[in-house]
């Protein structure tokens, strides 16, 4: 079978897997990147958030097929970058991470965002987190999380 | 405000490994040759099952049923009854009830071969709602009555005052299914561990899964390993609903001597696992010509689903919580726990308390609206006290600062001004609700169910070592713990180690619910750690032990129910303000305010995520989260027909804490986790009655809900 090639966290990739094949599956099982979390499988929660060419994209509705040499970021790519690092920090000073398991799609969300508008307003923020769903934390600390993180990397985006 | 040093926030524990994508949660684990399972469910709500039929398998899949179970185990999940079976045998209760399991290395495959197995059943008559239930329609699914459990109490002489009434208010109170919604859907792994069977989860009670897996298989509780793996969220959907899902996997595991993934679907997990109790509660309050309540008569009905679970102390709490914040002088209260054909209801943040708090918010407003004078005034008139008796005939054993939460809720909302100058039923609507909520076990169920025991020690190397079994859920204790040890041992925090994740390492201090981690289990290490303290002169390592103990001033009997329900209380105000509009009949929340007693925090910052999460899953319970069931079928079954509240939905709350330190908790806390639920949905439907001036008598309240009360309102709520 033809390989797919794309550029995964920097780095080229290929894989064999069936191009009807979910990403998410593809990223998780083969590429180990399980920062990329299953919630809802229907493109409904966000939990999944990768960037694909710079634009969030939801992981768990996209055929691996659809991806021949584009540019993909996971959460694992992006936190380990100087953006990534200040979003981590300011999530951790605002006490937004409670069970966690919407963070890593709220962290892609951040990054994507703050990508276009290094420094979003409060409406601007709920807005592009408005795909990622969270049940713990109600939303405004990760809100907080997100604004001060555009402080804490300020010049980075 | 006297903010005592440990209030102060630090950064928790878990936040960096779960920002970043570090932390693993059971998904993220691949053990070689790993196989996955899949649940083969039953599509009735109520049948004979005749026969499964099982294609010829594949090499390497398997399928596992109740004739896997070993001699000596029983088909049964033991949880506080046995009822529910670990596999429908014989007779299906509910649509989607386990009847086997599929296993398979291709998870594809697996979906193909699940869609050749044929299960031939015979329909029997379901009674899928609590009418249907009462009146035994296809005969009693439980018992004799169809009621799991029921409760009678008497506080007072009610029978006198309502022969006395110069008159008498009703009204009925219902409120729907609610669904947890936990980020992470159940997950499950069982494994062979060191040859010993081992059952990874994404739990809330390690300590529950071990008990129920070693009771199906009819082995020793030792002889069973529960690890939790890191959970993305609970809620309550994960304290015992995990062990309905770990005994069938235990079972396949021990047949199958691989290890085997189990994780749900999100529509499978929203279809099948518990949800929040529905409710249908009475109120009748008798007056005197004073408009003075004499007496109160409630009527509490929640609905069961086919297995009894929890329900017994969801009822008990539902009950207990019926008359809220109030010292209503005499009481006749009638509870029960239906059993219907439709999927189990179980523990839900709040845990019964919301439905009965909603019902007495919504009544006590009504009677005061029927009067004609002030809701928030002739509420407040009725504010329990310390020493004020309970509706189990016991007493309030803290001092109660409902006014002081009030004043400040009042100051942070303008209230005063707002409610003034909204016009009733002119479109714009604030409200208040009062509400409390007991820490802990209902009862003497810590002293005598749970019996808590944490360890602590101080190892060769001088590290200190915290073991209890209370699990970190998103909740923040793994960083609550280790700041109550860290205090006492003056040593920081990130220096403890917490062992809370695996059942051979650590005793067991109960289960991750009822506000009872902190508020209980955080006294405990607290004690420990100053036993420790203590002796830290003594060279070499220091093991200590600490158990619970009831404080001394509580007495409860647990045959009548009666005496002191809830050692200490949380207290909460919340205040809701919306904005309708008077054509589509949707209504935007426009400010949230809300003051807690919760004794004291353990964490500013770790409560301050309390409060929000609680308060906005409260209003998706009020407002959004709509959960139908159609012939014991729930009808929303993707997260794009149930809908939780997004970033968009809510704005920013704005709360605060009065401090009232607890003797019997860790520098004076009580637990947080339920009571900045409560007061949500009284309040937002409050608010709605005031926008509206309608008579809403049901969550969640949704704009058709609204149209139909617009429909029928033959009278506005203040006649
Ligand atoms: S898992 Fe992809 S959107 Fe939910
Ligand atoms: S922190 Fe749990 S879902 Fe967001």
């Amino acid at each position: 079978m033809r390989e797919i090639r794309f550029t995964l966290n920097g780095r080229e990739v290929s894989t064999s897997a069936h191009p009807m094949a979910r990403l998410i599956d593809v990223l998780r099982d083969e590429f180990r990147m399980t920062g990329v979390k299953e919630g809802c499988g229907e493109g409904e929660c966000g939990a999944c958030s990768i960037l694909k060419d710079g634009r969030i994209v939801n992981s768990c509705i996209l055929a691996v097929g659809m991806i021949e040499g584009a540019v993909l970021e996971t959460p694992e790519g992006i936190a380990a970058t100087d953006r990534g690092r200040a979003i981590n920090a300011g999530y951790a000073e605002a006490g937004a991470v409670q069970c966690g398991f919407c963070m890593t799609g709220m962290a892609v969300a951040t990054e994507a965002l703050l990508r276009q508008n290094p420094a979003p307003d409060e409406h601007q923020i709920r807005t592009a987190i408005s795909g990622n769903l969270c049940r713990c934390t109600g939303y405004a600390m990760i809100v907080d999380g997100i604004k001060r993180a555009a402080i804490k990397g300020s010049g980075l985006w | 405000m006297n903010k005592s040093p440990i209030s102060t926030a630090v950064q928790r524990v878990d936040s960096h490994g779960k920002t970043s994508g570090e932390t693993r949660y059971l998904a993220d684990y691949y053990y070689p040759d790993m196989l996955y399972a899949r649940c083969v469910r039953s599509t009735r709500s109520r049948a004979r099952i005749l026969a499964v039929r099982v294609p010829e398998l594949p090499e390497g899949y398997y399928y596992v049923d109740h004739r896997d179970i070993p001699e000596g185990g029983e088909n049964c999940v033991a949880m506080i009854n046995r009822d529910w079976r670990a596999f429908a045998a014989d007779l299906t209760s509910f649509y989607g009830e386990t009847i086997g399991m599929l296993v398979g290395p291709d998870r594809s495959r697996i979906l193909q071969i699940m869609d050749s197995i044929e299960v031939e059943y015979e329909d029997l008559e379901p009674a899928v709602n609590i009418d249907e239930a009462l009146a035994l329609k296809g005969g009693p699914i439980h018992g004799s009555d169809n009621l799991f459990a029921e409760i009678n109490l008497t506080k007072g002489d009610p029978d006198a005052a309502f022969a006395r009434a110069a008159r008498v208010v009703e009204g009925t109170f219902e409120s729907g299914a609610q669904e947890h919604v936990y980020l992470e859907p159940q997950a499950l792994c069982g494994t062979f561990e060191d040859g010993k069977l081992t059952i990874h989860a994404s739990t809330q009670c390690p300590f529950y899964i071990r008990h129920s897996v070693a009771e199906a298989l009819g082995w020793a509780a030792e002889d069973v390993r529960v690890r939790q793996t890191v959970t993305g969220g609970g809620f309550g959907g994960k304290e015992h609903y995990p062990d309905v899902l770990a005994v069938p996997l235990a079972v396949a595991t021990l047949k199958i001597g691989k290890p085997i993934q189990l994780v749900l679907p999100r529509e499978e997990d929203l279809e099948v696992t518990s949800k929040r109790h529905p409710s249908r509660i009475t109120l009748r309050t008798a007056l005197d010509s004073d408009g003075r309540i004499l007496g109160m008569q409630l009527d509490t009905i929640i609905d069961a689903g086919a297995y009894e679970s929890s329900s017994r102390v969801v009822l008990q709490r539902a009950v207990f919580t019926g008359i809220g914040v109030y010292d209503i002088p005499s009481v006749r209260a009638h509870g029960r726990a239906v059993a219907t054909n439709t999927v189990p209801a179980d523990a839900f943040r709040g845990f019964g308390a919301p439905q009965g708090l909603f019902a007495i918010e919504m009544h006590m407003s009504q009677i005061a609206q029927e009067l004609g004078v002030d809701e928030d005034e002739f509420r407040r008139r009725y504010f329990v006290r310390r020493n004020s008796a309970t509706i189990t005939n016991g007493h309030v054993p803290e001092d109660v600062k409902l006014n002081e939460l009030l004043e400040r809720v009042k100051q942070l909302s303008d209230y005063d001004r707002k409610r003034r100058s909204y016009a009733r039923g002119g479109g714009r609507g604030i409200a208040l609700a009062f509400v409390q909520h007991g820490s802990g076990f209902t009862g003497s169920g810590e002293r005598d169910i749970i019996k808590a025991r944490v360890r602590l020690r101080r190892t060769e190397d001088d590290v200190i070592e915290v073991c209890a079994s209370n699990v970190e859920i998103g909740q923040g204790v793994d960083t609550t713990f280790r700041k109550i040890v860290a205090d006492v041992m003056e040593i920081p925090y990130t220096e403890v180690q917490l062992l809370n994740t695996n059942t051979d390492l650590t005793p067991d201090s109960g289960p991750t619910c009822a506000s009872r981690s902190v508020g209980v289990v955080g006294y405990l290490l607290q004690e420990g750690a100053r036993k420790l303290k203590a002796r830290a002169n003594e060279p070499g390592p220091i093991e200590v032990e600490q158990e619970y103990r009831q404080p001394p001033e509580i007495r409860w009997d647990a045959e009548t129910l009666q005496g002191d329900a809830y050692p200490s209380f949380g207290w909460g105000v919340t205040c809701i303000e919306v904005q309708t509009d008077p054509v589509t009949l949707e209504a935007g929340v426009t400010g949230i305010w809300a003051a807690f007693d919760i004794g004291r925090a353990i964490d500013e910052l770790v409560i301050q995520g309390q409060i929000d999460g609680g308060i906005v899953q409260g209003l998706g319970y009020a407002q959004i989260e709509k959960l139908e069931s159609s012939n014991g079928r729930f009808q929303q079954i993707t997260m794009a027909d149930y809908v939780i509240p997004t970033s968009l939905d809510y704005p920013a709350i704005n709360s605060c804490l009065v401090d009232n330190p607890y003797p019997y908790g860790p520098s004076g806390a009580k637990g947080a986790g339920e009571v900045v639920f409560d007061g949500a949905a009284p309040a937002f439907t409050l608010a709605l009655q005031h926008a509206f001036d309608l008579p809403l008598r049901r969550i969640p309240v949704t704009p058709e809900y609204i149209l139909e009360v617009k429909k029928h309102a033959r009278n506005p709520v203040h006649a």
